[in-house]
């Protein structure tokens, strides 16, 4: 098992997002989270990035190491997680190769950054081209592509994206996911949540449903996709 | 003409002085989101620290301990008073500013303002009340270029200046460590999913801005020698409003508004009865700003504190 995460519970405020979620990941996986609005997909991943406050009864292992145990930033330059944060949030200010530059900033494996970058190049030639243009205006497909590769520079064992199809026309989202299953194929773990259930199950193995906070379903993506219930909610009918 | 140059030459040396100082609040604001009201006093504390340092190496030099001529001790006061003044400012930032991070701002503007205060108390109670004269350190030599009376202390003073400022945007454009400030001073929230650990950049942001503030009170020693520990209010006051001026967070900003909040000063002084000064020139800074709310270099975005 690659990350197990056991009575996840998260609060905003007096606001409960997660009731107590169970999910795990085994390495290699492409897993997926599909919900809709406000389900608590992305306070998820913050959870598992460590950017929110978990409940006292949660907990989270990874790699057999307590993730508790570690600081957000340390969660990505010790262990290897990387966010694609909802949005894409570049740097808009830096070039992109200044943003390739600066996921690696604390990395200790350095002798392996030049690989890493020669497979963002290779999955993203288009970076390449791009390398000294600002990330603030880049068009919208290039600025996600910059956010996959940014991520996978700061850390290779699990990448975790947020809504990664947000944004993008269909067919830059099936290049995208094209691209995805590259990087898993070279080893990264990949969980995404998405609100593009379709094309979330389509490219994952299996799937966890999430209503409200709570996992409500879960199973192999094909039994996903042909029970009823997640036909009539989230794959119009 | 010879008394205008006279003025520019001036203008530079309190704009040098200006602009360091400022620096360190746009770094801090571009950074973290909040102005550190105790910059001031940090000068303040810089310029002591400078004093014992330089008292120290002239002393030692004057039992032969070690034999520094006194240029070289100038430059060594500089920078050692540098670094302990950062050491300062990461101080501040860590027993001030860091509990503080996810409070409303207004309370760290209290804090900032509670923390100066008590710079100036412990100074007051460790030093007492009897004002001390910053060492001499460079002997004046006056130049008369064209009817235009320099000195080397001024000459020096701008020269300094613009180097720290010319290395400090080197710095911050070149080195990965100035990279993740530019991303903290975009977006905030992004930076430790970097890997980045955000507190070491804060403190790195302070230190340096406290380097400069260090570095402005000892260049202002050689010119001004008299300190109190009230010294920073005023200076650092008025460099605060050449960081707005400049555009909250715009470190090329800070810099260029600096100089040219000298130039209003001096300027205004030329032509107005000098107890007119401060009324005129920043009667002019508020027009300025009316018309630029955002300051000459400022921009609109603003850093996204969540994820
Ligand atoms: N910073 C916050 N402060 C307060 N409440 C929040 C915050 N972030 C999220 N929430 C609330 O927590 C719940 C879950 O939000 P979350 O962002 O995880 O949903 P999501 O599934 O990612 O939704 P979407 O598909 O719209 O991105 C929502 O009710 C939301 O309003
Ligand atoms: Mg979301």
């Amino acid at each position: 098992m690659l990350l197990s995460v056991k009575n996840l519970e998260v609060s905003y405020g007096n606001i409960k997002a997660l009731h107590g979620i169970n999910f795990d990941i085994e390495e290699g996986e492409i897993v997926c989270i599909i919900g809709a609005n406000g389900a608590g997909k992305s306070t998820t991943l913050r959870a598992i990035s460590r950017v929110v406050p978990v409940g006292p009864d949660s907990s989270m292992t990874f790699m057999g190491q307590n993730l508790l145990d570690y600081q957000a930033d340390k969660v990505v330059s010790k262990l290897g997680i990387s966010h694609v944060p909802e949005g894409r949030r570049l740097f808009g200010n830096l070039t992109v190769k200044e943003n390739l530059q600066l996921a690696t900033f604390a990395r200790k494996d350095r002798e392996k950054i030049p690989s890493d970058l020669e497979l963002v190049f290779s999955i993203f030639p288009r970076l390449e081209e791009r390398i000294t243009q600002m990330a603030g205006t880049l068009s919208g497909g290039e600025q996600q592509m910059l956010a996959v590769g940014r991520a996978l520079m700061s850390g290779r064992k699990l990448m975790i994206l947020d809504e990664p199809s947000m944004g993008l026309a269909p067919l830059l989202m099936l290049d995208m996911f094209e691209a995805l299953k590259k990087i898993n194929a070279e080893g990264t773990t990949i969980l995404l949540v998405e609100q593009n259930a379709r094309l979330a199950l389509r490219f994952a193995q299996r799937g966890y449903v999430l209503e409200t906070g709570e996992v409500v379903l879960s199973g192999p993506s094909d039994e996903l996709a042909n029970n009823p219930e997640v036909q009539k909610a989230y794959l119009g009918g | 003409m010879t008394y205008f140059l006279q003025n520019f030459v001036n203008a530079l040396q309190w704009g040098s002085f200006y602009a360091l100082i400022a620096l360190g609040y746009s770094m801090v604001y571009g950074v973290l989101l909040l102005f550190n009201f105790a910059h001031g006093d940090i000068f303040m504390v810089g310029s002591y620290i400078g004093f014992f340092v330089a008292t120290g190496l002239v002393g030692l030099s004057a039992v032969g301990v070690i034999t520094l001529p006194y240029w070289l001790i100038l430059v060594l006061t500089i920078l050692i008073s540098m670094i302990l003044t950062a050491f300062v400012g990461m101080l501040v930032e860590r027993v001030g500013y860091r509990p503080l991070r996810d409070a409303p701002r207004a309370s760290a503007a209290i804090t900032g303002l509670m923390i100066g205060v008590i710079l100036e108390t412990l100074n007051l109670i460790m030093l007492g009340a009897e004002r001390y004269k910053f060492p001499e350190l460079l002997q004046t030599e006056i130049y008369e270029l064209g009817g235009v009376s320099v000195t080397n202390k001024k000459i020096m003073i701008v020269f300094v200046s613009l180097l720290l400022m010319y290395l400090l945007n080197l710095f911050v454009m070149k080195t990965k460590w100035g990279m993740a400030m530019r991303a903290m001073a975009y977006d905030f929230a992004v930076v430790p999913l970097m890997g980045i650990p955000l507190n070491t950049i804060a403190a790195l942001t302070f230190g340096l801005g406290s380097a400069l503030a260090a570095a402005a009170s000892i260049l202002f020693g050689t010119a001004y020698p008299v300190m109190d520990p009230y010294m920073g209010v005023t200076i650092g006051w008025k460099a605060f409003v050449a960081a707005i001026l400049g555009g909250r967070g715009s470190i090329v900003g800070a810099a260029v508004a600096g100089f040219i909040l000298g130039f209003i000063e001096i300027f205004s002084a030329s032509v107005f009865p000098s107890t007119y000064r401060d009324l005129i020139a920043y009667s002019i800074i508020l027009f300025i700003l009316v018309f630029r709310p955002h300051g000459l270099f400022g921009q609109e975005h603003t850093s996204k504190l969540r994820l």
